[in-house]
């Protein structure tokens, strides 16, 4: 029944949406569009990386002089690139798809809720998040250009550096959204909840979801702190990160001193720590949903994985200086770290350990969405498993800031989450759109991804080892990194290469949109709230009243004539 | 035991420590393989055992019951557990904890974008009085003249000259923003941080050039920031000393604009 | 249609917690709120340790104002916990009365603060004069940017109690925004001591 929208004008009902559908959907364009261009700065930037000095090619011809003089990019340039790719990425890219436009659009749905709690913090939110998004993007137009000190932004570099201004209000918009975005799935999930749904009831996405948003909460407002105090050093000159004396390129600058650049460091990995666990957590409920739904039998150790979120949540606040074990921090508060850090791959164990039993005994369907979340567990493998060498303090001696690290967390981040979020989308997309994805480009999207991936990703472990640093402009100008530049090249090419195998993604997106196959309610036979619903749900989700009698994940009960048992059916012959 | 490095693709072996951290990364090197590899066949016994067949419905029972799949967490548990007590703990504090004994070799660096300035006491053994206020393209660790203890210091830029088989303490200060003091050979690296010193020690074992360089972002110039290590016999480094001492130190300035 | 609304509506009231959407969601804020000062103070506490020299509040900063500060803050609370109270009897007379009595404190604690600012900035003290001088406006500053926000709200309210006055959340809504003035208080209660008296 279209009683309550059908006389919302096209504005209010696609633009100043209240509808946590369409605010999700809103969230997944732009963060799908904002990962799009920050894999793009990364093309341009491999092509410095494998070529050092050889001008771009076609791009480097539209490059203003001052960023790339006769198409070859500037260090400036380069560091640019760099900041806005790993600030993108993380901060606009894989948290708005996984808690802005998945957790938006498939939480309420999944605890039977009609809205969010408050809906119209909920367009706030999105709103916050696309203003910061077209400030940090425009601050390339900006006349000192975009931030060049790293996504960390350490200072003193970030106090001095030009561009960072823009990158600090950016962020601090960016920060209001999620904080905002976190009270409101924190309210929502504990609130609204349909009757029934006890949280041992709750499936694992919506888990997630929780322990991210507390973690948001809790570890941005330190990170808010250090924005606002290194913005203040750079527009009123305090010297909250600065020591006395500091010379840049033999001007002695005139500040009051007494501050401490490390100060910066600790807020910053505060934040950022409990950070890559928003990155991860959501991703992993989405496999947990999709193994469960693909091999037709209940998740193994539900309580374990729930469990294992919640203290990889809690453990998070308190590993944050693994980051810094050479930052000249205190030698002796590193072994706290390191055992803080040893500790947290436990339940990191358990979480992957439970996966993957859940493949026992199962009836597996190898469908577009599972190949993502299978491939998710043993790439996430790899990425955890190179964190040991980066945990434990002496090897991260050698290791610390090579190549070797960036590897370790593209195996967790891309291979892992955003592998993860593919999956999602093809698993979700019959739900948001009522049509299907097509299969046959899915497989060629999945295995051109999955390969080029790898193919990116594993040369920087051998670069890595053999010394090479991260964030170099020039590469070959250190002789230890020659012997493996070809690795490099290995790198680039298959970035590329990747970046064509993106493009059957975007047309399958787009073609299925309005052409693909049409589907019912539930085309995967799953058991959560989010496919009792019509396809896409109407404004207020539910058409009847929601009830839930049983958990998540009832597939193959005995003595039942189908192998699912929806949430909300209360006896099995019902089924 | 020498020469296993090179299976991880790792720089040459040129210091003291620098074998107990290969011993490291080849050991949890092995068991990350063993570990993927044996998890990697379970899997693919599960997916192909339990892939999809008509008529076969999926047990709800794994066999394995809830908690029994801890079992893998207590066994990295244990290993980590190994890690941290007999290795991480005991090798990061004889690194970075523990100061070296005996005779010494201090070597004071100050880093600025984009170069390297090494700052020896010279014969007298004493380093000069230093003041930031001082400091200037000609004079870049502000090396204060009037102080007689300054008249034989030597300032090098982007070289360093090590004798072989002694410690050499080095006192890391920045001038300008945070860089990283990084020698892979010698599995040294530690970050620079202005208004502090940070001492780090190494007893090079190897003669031989080396590369030094910064490993952390310190700018646009970062990645062309780097300097030459040159360990010699004790014969040679002496002879090096002699040669360099009547050399004022201000002649031997770090000008940031010859990294470019 | 009068079904399908029952079911659409968006629930005030959680079924297992009990307590309001809005009263659960300004607790959270609020949480996320003390994680922000309490990082200020943290940062506050790291800088004075790690200087050689710190000043005595008292020497740079103008304790007398500071203390009528606290005071008409102080009161402001109360005034706010008179204006719920009211709101909660259904008396909307004195609600408007507390209200604005607690909007006037607020605006009054903004204008002695002004007034110190005033007094620095005319002696010549910035913050960038010295790293004290730059937590206490980093961190006063802050604070007044809250004031200001509550006193936005508090203003909405009051405008509101004329339409409102009888929907179902009005009181939440009450609750909810003395809350949170209490917060800002209970930071000025923090700060006051830390930067002007220790």
């Amino acid at each position: 029944m279209e009683t309550n929208h059908h006389n919302q004008s096209w504005m209010k009902k696609y633009v100043f949406s209240t509808d946590h559908k369409t605010i999700g959907l809103q969230y997944m364009f732009t963060a799908l569009s904002m990962l799009l261009i920050g894999f793009i700065f990364v093309m341009i930037m491999r092509w410095q990386i494998a070529f050092p000095y050889a001008p771009i090619p076609v791009l480097g011809r539209w490059l203003p002089a001052r960023l790339a003089p006769n198409g070859v990019m500037t260090g400036a340039f380069y560091n640019s690139l760099g900041a806005m790719h790993g600030t993108i990425m993380v901060f606009f890219g894989i948290v708005p798809l996984a808690v802005g436009a998945f957790g938006n659009y498939i939480v309420p749905l999944q605890i039977g809720a009609p809205d969010m709690a408050f809906p119209r913090l909920n367009m706030l939110s999105y709103w916050l998040y696309l203003t910061a998004s077209i400030l940090l993007l425009s601050s390339f137009f900006l006349p000192g250009g975009a931030a060049q000190s790293g996504w960390t932004s350490y200072p003193p570099l970030a106090d001095f550096n030009p561009g960072q201004t823009a990158w600090i209000v950016a962020m601090l918009f960016v920060i209001t959204s999620s904080l905002l975005g976190a009270i409101n799935f924190l309210t929502t999930i504990i609130n609204m909840r349909a009757p029934g749904m006890t949280l041992w009831r709750m499936p694992v996405f919506v888990w997630s979801e929780f322990v991210a948003s507390v973690l948001l909460l809790l570890a941005f407002p330190p990170m808010e702190a250090g924005g606002v105090l290194q913005l203040m050093d750079r527009v009123l000159h305090t010297s909250f990160f600065l020591p006395k004396e500091v010379m840049i390129f033999g001007v002695l600058y005139k500040g009051s001193g007494g501050g401490q650049p490390l100060l910066w460091q600790h807020l910053f990995w505060f934040l950022a720590h409990p950070e890559v666990y928003i990155l991860v957590l959501p991703p992993i409920g989405i496999v947990a949903e999709i193994i469960a739904n693909n091999t037709r039998r209940p998740l193994h150790g539900y309580k374990i994985i729930v469990s294992s979120m919640l203290f990889i949540g809690a453990l998070s606040f308190v590993v944050w200086a693994h980051h810094m074990f050479l930052s000249g921090m205190s030698p002796i508060l590193a072994n706290f770290f390191l055992v803080t850090t040893m500790i947290i791959s436990v339940p990191s164990v358990a979480l992957l350990t439970c996966l993957i039993y859940s493949l026992h005994g199962g009836s597996i369907r190898f469908n577009t969405p599972m190949l993502y979340a299978l491939a998710f567990l043993p790439m996430f493998g790899i990425g955890g498993l190179t964190g040991l060498p980066l945990g434990l303090t002496p090897t991260d001696i050698y290791l610390h800031d090579t190549y070797y690290v960036i590897g370790h967390f593209h195996y967790i981040v891309v291979t892992g989450s955003i592998m993860a979020m593919f999956g999602g989308l093809y698993y979700w997309f019959p739900k948001f759109f009522g049509r299907k994805m097509n299969d046959t480009l899915g497989q060629i999207h999945f295995w051109g991804s999955l390969i080029c991936m790898n193919g990116i990703f594993f040369p920087m472990f051998i670069t890595g080892m053999a010394g090479e640093s991260r964030r170099l402009w020039v590469p070959t100008a250190q002789l230890h990194d020659l012997p493996v530049q070809h690795w490099n090249v290995v790198s680039s090419v298959s970035a590329w290469a990747l970046f064509l195998f993106q493009l059957p993604f975007i047309y399958n997106f787009f073609h299925s949109l309005f052409h693909g196959e049409k589907t019912v309610e539930n085309p995967w036979h799953a058991t959560t709230l989010e496919w009792t619903c019509p396809s896409p749900p109407p404004h207020g989700n539910f058409t009847k009243p929601v009830r839930v009698y049983r958990g998540p994940y009832e597939y193959s009960l005995p003595g039942a004539h189908r192998d699912w048992i929806a949430q909300d059916i209360e006896s099995e012959a019902a089924a | 035991m020498s020469g296993y490095y090179r299976w991880l693709g790792l720089p040459v072996e040129a210091s003291g420590y620098a074998h107990s951290i290969d011993d490291g990364l080849l050991l949890i090197h092995a068991a990350m393989l063993a570990i993927f590899v044996l998890w990697g066949i379970f899997f693919a016994y599960l997916l192909i055992r339990y892939r999809r067949k008509d008529g076969v419905p999926a047990k709800r029972d794994s066999g394995h019951g809830g908690w029994g799949s801890l079992v893998p967490d207590f066994i990295v548990m244990a290993f980590e557990i190994g890690l941290i007590v007999l290795y991480a703990i005991p090798v990061w504090s004889r690194i970075k904890v523990d100061e070296p004994m005996g005779k010494v070799n201090t070597i004071d660096i100050v880093a600025q974008q984009f170069a390297w300035n090494v700052h020896y006491p010279g014969p007298d053994g004493k380093f000069g009085k230093t003041d930031p206020k001082l400091v200037s393209f000609t004079n870049p660790v502000g090396l204060d003249l009037k102080d007689p203890a300054a008249k034989d210091d030597i300032v090098l830029a982007n070289e360093i000259h090590l004798p072989v088989g002694v410690p050499t303490l080095f006192n890391l200060s920045s001038l300008d923003v945070i860089h990283d003091f990084s020698i892979a050979p010698f599995r040294l690296k530690q970050d620079i941080v202005p208004g502090m010193m940070i001492p780090v020690w190494v007893t090079p074992t190897r003669i031989g050039t080396y590369e030094l360089f910064c490993a952390q972002l310190c700018g646009f110039g970062h990645s062309l920031m780097h300097g030459r290590v040159i360990v010699e016999s004790e014969k040679d480094y002496q002879a090096w000393l002699k040669s360099m001492a009547p050399a004022q130190a201000a002649s031997q300035p770090a000008n940031s604009a010859n990294s470019f | 249609m009068s079904s399908e609304a029952a079911v659409m509506d968006v629930p005030h009231v959680g079924a297992s917690t009990g307590v309001t959407n809005a009263k659960l969601g300004i607790w959270l804020f609020l949480a996320s709120e003390v994680m922000l000062f309490s990082t200020l103070f943290t940062t506050y506490i790291v800088l004075r340790l790690g200087s050689s020299s710190w000043p005595r509040g008292w020497n740079v900063l103008n304790v007398p104002l500071g203390t009528v500060n606290t005071l008409v803050l102080i009161t402001s609370s109360v005034t706010v916990v008179m204006a719920y109270a009211k709101a909660i009897e259904r008396k909307r007379g004195q609600f408007r009365l507390f209200m604005s009595l607690t909007i006037a404190l607020g605006v009054l604690f903004l204008i002695l603060k002004g007034f110190e600012w005033g007094q620095h900035f005319h002696n010549g003290e910035f913050p960038s004069t010295s790293i004290f001088l730059a937590a206490y406006f980093t961190m006063t500053g802050l604070h007044a940017l809250h004031v200001i926000g509550g006193l936005i709200t508090n203003s909405i309210l009051l405008w509101l109690s004329e339409t409102q006055w009888d929907h179902p959340l009005f009181i939440g809504r009450v609750e909810a925004a003395g809350l949170y003035w209490h917060f800002v208080d209970i930071v000025w209660i923090f700060l006051f001591p830390a930067l002007y008296l220790l």
